[in-house]
């Protein structure tokens, strides 16, 4: 049989690959936590004790910009809230996308910038936001901007923003963790090698120094597949892939960086906005937090047999 | 020993019973939950329809026929029952708005009239509200009949009695104007 992809099997294609990441990520995180505890040695203060002490810091770290997610990156990015009368075409479009998506109506933001762009945020989706540029705005027809808040209201409904929480605890927890025993090693030097055994003690310092970039690799590769993900839900939603393939060409072609996004938020826009900075060729792709953007244009043509 | 064993066999079938149910039953909510948002929007629909009759009566008095059919089609709608008999109402609906705003083009007066404008302009709006409303129910729908049609659920559908939802139509018009794209 033809394998025939619509956006239904993109999206459980998408949901299944995060299942599968995620489970080989929980994994890994209990290889590196047991290597390193060993390394630690069983002690008052050992490895364990010392895991749950980073588990709980990094939990605390990331509760907070998981709760207050939507208040930050909107302050942040010097949002301003869109009324019904400033814009009552932009208005209307989400109201009418979150009833097809079942949606609570989020509050929608505008950035005073010309480069276009567009991310949402919010711990569940009765705090969503959405914000666009006010450059997006301008730029793209009707059928594209559809395409666009489709695909940022499906991050709002794949509830993304708890999704890549959960991955960052992980991730800061193996940082952390390993910070811990590489500091350890520096100055430390009290009885180890009475009970730690001196070959998981080299094993775990090669673990402290290579887990924590495998982590971040892990992390920015469950971001891609959200990104997909999200595409392909925009799918479902507006039954239109050419009004999204579209506007990520328009986006992506656009020149213009976007000064109000930095490090912190790129990952949250629907197009990385930090021009210039993006990484081309199978290495440099695996740092990336969106897809390129020829994968995702390939993917929505694909799902055009739809309607 | 083999006591142990049925008795475990037992316990996990009846929790499975359990599980399958209660989602068949959440299925089931949310497609009475998709279906009153469509309630609303079609309600705020037909409310729109008596001012926008006195409206073109002030201006198009002889008009009856168009304004009948708008009439009509708002009472069928207001009286329907079920889905089916909603779809077919607001495509009655749809249609007989449509002729109403071809007539009016022969009225200038009516059509430079801001209270005209602003209800049309709130007749599209919900018109594609309803649209959109329509298609999480038939979403909602899709993910009912789905289950009550793979197995084993619908072994379970069965057993208590669970029936298939229909699916929310489109007009022949809007099924006929499908973009194609080559």
């Amino acid at each position: 049989m033809a394998t025939v992809n619509t956006a239904w099997d993109h999206v459980s294609g998408n949901i299944f690959k995060t299942w599968v990441i995620m489970f080989f990520f929980s994994i890994f995180a209990v290889v590196v936590i047991y290597i390193i505890a060993r390394g630690f040695g069983y002690g008052e203060v050992g490895g364990l004790g010392l895991t749950g002490f980073a588990l709980i810091m990094a939990g605390l770290m990331n509760f907070v910009s998981y709760y207050w997610s939507d208040k930050i990156v909107l302050g942040i990015s010097g949002a301003k809230p869109l009324e019904k009368k400033d814009n009552p075409e932009v208005y209307l479009l989400v109201e009418n996308l979150c009833i097809a998506a079942g949606l609570p109506l989020p509050k929608i933001y505008t950035i005073n910038d010309s480069a276009p762009n567009a991310f949402a945020t919010g711990r569940d989706p009765k705090h969503a936001a959405i914000a666009f540029t006010t450059g997006i705005l301008q730029k793209l027809n009707k059928s594209e901007l559809e395409g666009v808040t489709a695909h940022e209201l499906s991050h709002v409904g794949n509830r993304d923003t708890l999704v890549m929480t959960v991955v960052s605890v992980l991730v800061g927890t193996i940082a952390l963790l390993s910070d811990f025993f590489l500091r350890s090693m520096w100055f430390g030097g009290r009885d180890r090698d009475s009970r730690g055994n001196a070959i998981f003690a080299v094993i775990a310092i090669v673990a402290a120094i290579l887990a924590p970039v495998v982590a971040m690799l892990i992390q920015m590769a469950v971001s891609r597949r959200r990104e997909l993900l999200a595409d392909a839900s925009a799918v479902l939603l507006t039954r239109y892939p050419q009004g999204l393939a579209d506007a990520l060409v328009k986006i992506s072609s656009d020149r213009e960086p976007l000064e109000v996004a930095n490090r912190g938020t790129a990952h949250l826009y629907i197009i990385n906005p930090l021009k210039g900075k993006a990484a081309i060729g199978w290495f440099a792709g695996l740092f990336n937090t969106h897809p390129p953007i020829e994968a995702r244009v390939k993917a929505l043509r694909e799902m055009e047999g739809l309607k | 020993m083999i006591a142990y064993i049925v008795i475990g066999a037992i316990v996990l079938i009846a929790l499975w019973l359990l599980v399958t149910y209660n989602s068949l039953v959440t299925l089931r909510n949310r497609v009475r939950e998709a279906w009153s948002q469509i309630d609303v929007q079609l309600k705020r629909r037909s409310s729109l329809i008596p001012n926008l009759v006195e409206t073109v009566k002030g201006y198009a008095k002889h008009e009856k026929g168009v304004l009948e059919e708008v009439t009509k089609a708002r009472t069928a709608l207001m009286g329907a029952k079920n889905p089916h008999e909603a779809a077919d109402a607001d495509n009655m609906l749809t249609g007989a708005l449509k002729s109403l705003f071809a007539v009016s083009e022969n009225y200038p007066q009516l059509r430079a009239s801001e209270n005209f404008k602003q209800l049309q302009d709130e007749l599209s709006d919900t018109e594609t509200k309803v649209a959109a409303s329509r298609q999480f129910y038939n979403t909602n729908v899709l993910d009912l009949n789905n289950n009550l049609e793979v197995v084993p659920s619908a072994w379970v559908g069965q057993m208590f009695g669970f029936k298939k939802e229909e699916f929310f139509k489109a007009t022949e018009e809007e099924k006929a104007d499908v973009k194609v794209q080559f």
